[in-house]
């Protein structure tokens, strides 16, 4: 048990080091840039606060003419108390509202996405594996991977011109009806989960072949091993010990890989909420990059990093109760 | 093997030909193209216009000529790409090359470095950093390296540990030899054809990523490059009023040089495990698997 822990520990310290350098990353970025970065930082709000709070967010970001470790312990010390500063395309609001409200969004379509791409990439993967030389390995695979080469947010594209523009199937913008209220009514639910479909069916579309791939590929190793000789021998029916006997053991991989394939889901899904204008973090990244809202968008790339590492220590975590053999 | 002998193989190999025939007219296109067509930014005819005998691929919302864009847009975004994987592949065996050979604390501490750039999202961190430099190739060159050396590096640095490790290697240890000398004469030739796999894959992943961050208007827009042309095609609505033809030809350009970089991949890995040419890819990959190892596989980077 105390394995265990220590276990945990040493990959909760890892986690703490990465974050700690994504911290410093984006405290370290505006300093290491070309020109005065309280010049750039503040231009936009030249004319809309008065000099008082300006001196106030300066302080939130260490951008002060204090030494460089004073401005590094300010800047801790603001973020410690979840002060991120004030956005500046939706001022007076501070950035860690305007994020709140985004974070949502991000991990409803990413997550969304994410649990049916992986589903449905392992069953099919595991079927693939089953038949394997069968109509659904032999087209499927390269189909995807034919799929993959283009570039993902072109396909995004695409397929928004297909069936929300030319069909109409789908709705070109946005996250949920207007002149719904978001809440616990049934006209939102259902307007969410309409405007999320194009976007998330995409996501899909471009990560199952990952999902599917991986698992066939372990799958066809564990159907090779002497325990499924021996339950087929047992006379176990098929589907019992494709399910319980080879799925449930290839799962471990795919699991692992989950943790990764969410940071890459909700750093890559900013393509997606570009083009689809789904209000998320990806979204909010891009308006604060053409409004040049840089207290915002250094805000963005700490949480989006923040979810990220925190999604990877839990699937660790997972993995744990998952597989006795990491546990050693 | 030298790049010489390499290069013969992949001449001979099927795959590895068909992928430097389609690889090499891109980068025909991209050094005498711009020569060949009209002059990319000028307002030859009536903005979203279909494609037709005067302007064959249409034009553009600005009313310029689509396919002088396409064939215009390949210079740049060719030599930012390759350029890119030149760079992520030598910062790669750089980094990743010590930390095999040397192994110990510096390894531990290497590979720590390797692990935290490999956790954290790559994507987030380049719109930030590109949006601090000024617009350009040269900044976009930048980025991707910052962001895309780490898994190179922990392909070659396992490359190099089980080098370090083998016979050949103890022996010229043994007999004397310089560190120099076993790092360049035993073991780089050894890694030949991994580190030039690592360099077309990083050179798929740099035009995809340089590409993306175009788009969303982090490069210099007044260039002409395939990722503006897709940033000008969205800005000018070209999704909302129909005009299909403005951003087509760039997705399939995009497509088609992957896959003929991914072709000569497939050779490369022929060349260098000489079974695998005589099985088919998918049968290559189960054997993969019958000789796992148990090590975790990991999603091989993210795919825009």
């Amino acid at each position: 048990m105390s394995r265990l822990v220590e276990y945990l520990l040493r990959r909760l310290g890892f986690y703490a080091l990465a974050a700690w350098v994504a911290i410093t990353l984006n405290f370290l970025i505006p300093r290491l840039m070309p020109g005065d970065p309280a010049q750039i930082m503040f231009a936009r709000f030249k004319g809309e606060m008065n000099p008082v709070a300006i001196a106030a967010l300066r302080e939130t970001f260490g951008l002060t003419d204090a030494p460089m470790w004073m401005q590094y312990l300010s800047y801790l010390e603001h973020l410690f108390r979840g002060d991120m500063g004030i956005s500046v395309s939706y001022f007076p609001e501070p950035v860690v509202n305007v994020i709140a409200t985004g974070l949502s969004w991000s991990i409803f379509l990413a997550g969304t996405a994410l649990i049916i791409s992986f589903l449905l990439g392992t069953a099919l993967g595991a079927l693939a594996a089953w038949r394997r030389g069968g109509l659904l390995d032999s087209v499927a695979p390269p189909l995807l991977s034919l799929l993959g080469a283009f570039p993902y947010f072109w396909m995004a594209m695409l397929a928004l011109f297909l069936f929300g523009f030319g069909l109409g199937w789908f709705p070109l913008w946005h996250a949920y009806p207007e002149g719904t209220s978001p809440g616990l009514n049934l006209p939102f639910l259902a307007g969410a989960l309409y405007h999320a479909a194009l976007p998330a069916a995409t996501i899909v579309i471009a990560s199952l072949g990952g999902w599917m791939l991986a698992m066939r590929n372990t799958m066809v190793g564990v159907l090779g091993s002497d325990y499924i000789t021996y339950a087929r021998a047992r006379g176990l029916s098929p589907r019992r010990v494709l399910i319980r006997y080879a799925a449930r053991n290839a799962l471990l991989p795919n699991i692992t890989g989950f943790g990764m394939a969410f940071g890459f889901v909700l750093g890559g899904a900013l393509l997606t909420e570009i083009i689809f204008s789904y209000p998320g973090q990806g979204y909010l990244l891009i308006q604060a990059v053409r409004a040049q809202d840089y207290p915002l968008m250094q805000g963005l790339f700490l949480t989006i990093t923040l979810a990220v590492l925190g999604a990877n220590w839990l699937v660790d975590i997972v993995t744990l109760m998952l597989d006795p053999r990491t546990r050693r | 093997m030298n790049f010489g002998t390499l290069f013969k193989q992949l001449i001979s190999n099927r795959k590895a030909r068909a992928g430097l025939v389609i690889v090499g007219l891109f980068v025909l296109v991209s050094l005498i193209g711009p020569w060949a067509v009209q002059d990319p930014t000028a307002f030859t005819a009536m903005p979203h216009q279909l494609p037709s005998t005067e302007h064959w691929l249409g034009t553009t919302g600005q009313g310029q000529d689509v396919l002088a864009q396409t064939v215009a847009g390949t210079r740049v975004t060719l030599a930012v790409g390759f350029a890119t994987g030149f760079l992520v592949v030598l910062f790669g065996a750089l980094v990743g090359g010590t930390a095999g050979y040397l192994g110990g604390r510096t390894d531990d501490l290497l590979s720590l470095l390797i692990n935290v750039f490999l956790v954290m999202p790559g994507l987030p961190l380049m719109v930030v950093i590109a949006a601090w430099l000024p617009p350009g190739p040269l900044t976009l060159l930048a980025v991707l390296v910052l962001t895309g050396w780490a898994w190179n590096a922990r392909v070659l640095r396992a490359q190099t540990l089980a080098l370090a490790k083998s016979d050949f290697v103890h022996a010229a240890k043994v007999s004397g030899e310089s560190s120099l000398r076993i790092v360049t004469v035993e073991i780089l030739p050894n890694m030949l054809s991994l580190m030039t796999s690592s360099f077309i894959g990083a050179t798929i992943y740099a035009i995809g990523a340089q590409v993306g961050l175009e788009f969303l208007g982090l490069g210099d827009i007044s260039k002409v490059t395939w990722g503006t042309n897709l940033y000008w095609a969205s800005n000018d609505s070209a999704l909302l009023l129909g005009s299909w033809w403005i951003f087509v030809p760039t997705g399939f350009c995009i497509a088609l040089l992957g896959f003929g970089l991914t072709l000569i991949n497939f050779g490369v890995d022929e060349i260098a495990n000489p079974r695998l040419a005589t099985e088919s890819r998918w049968a290559r990959q189960l054997r993969a698997d019958a000789t796992d190892d148990g090590s975790t596989p990991v999603v091989a980077g993210w795919v825009p």
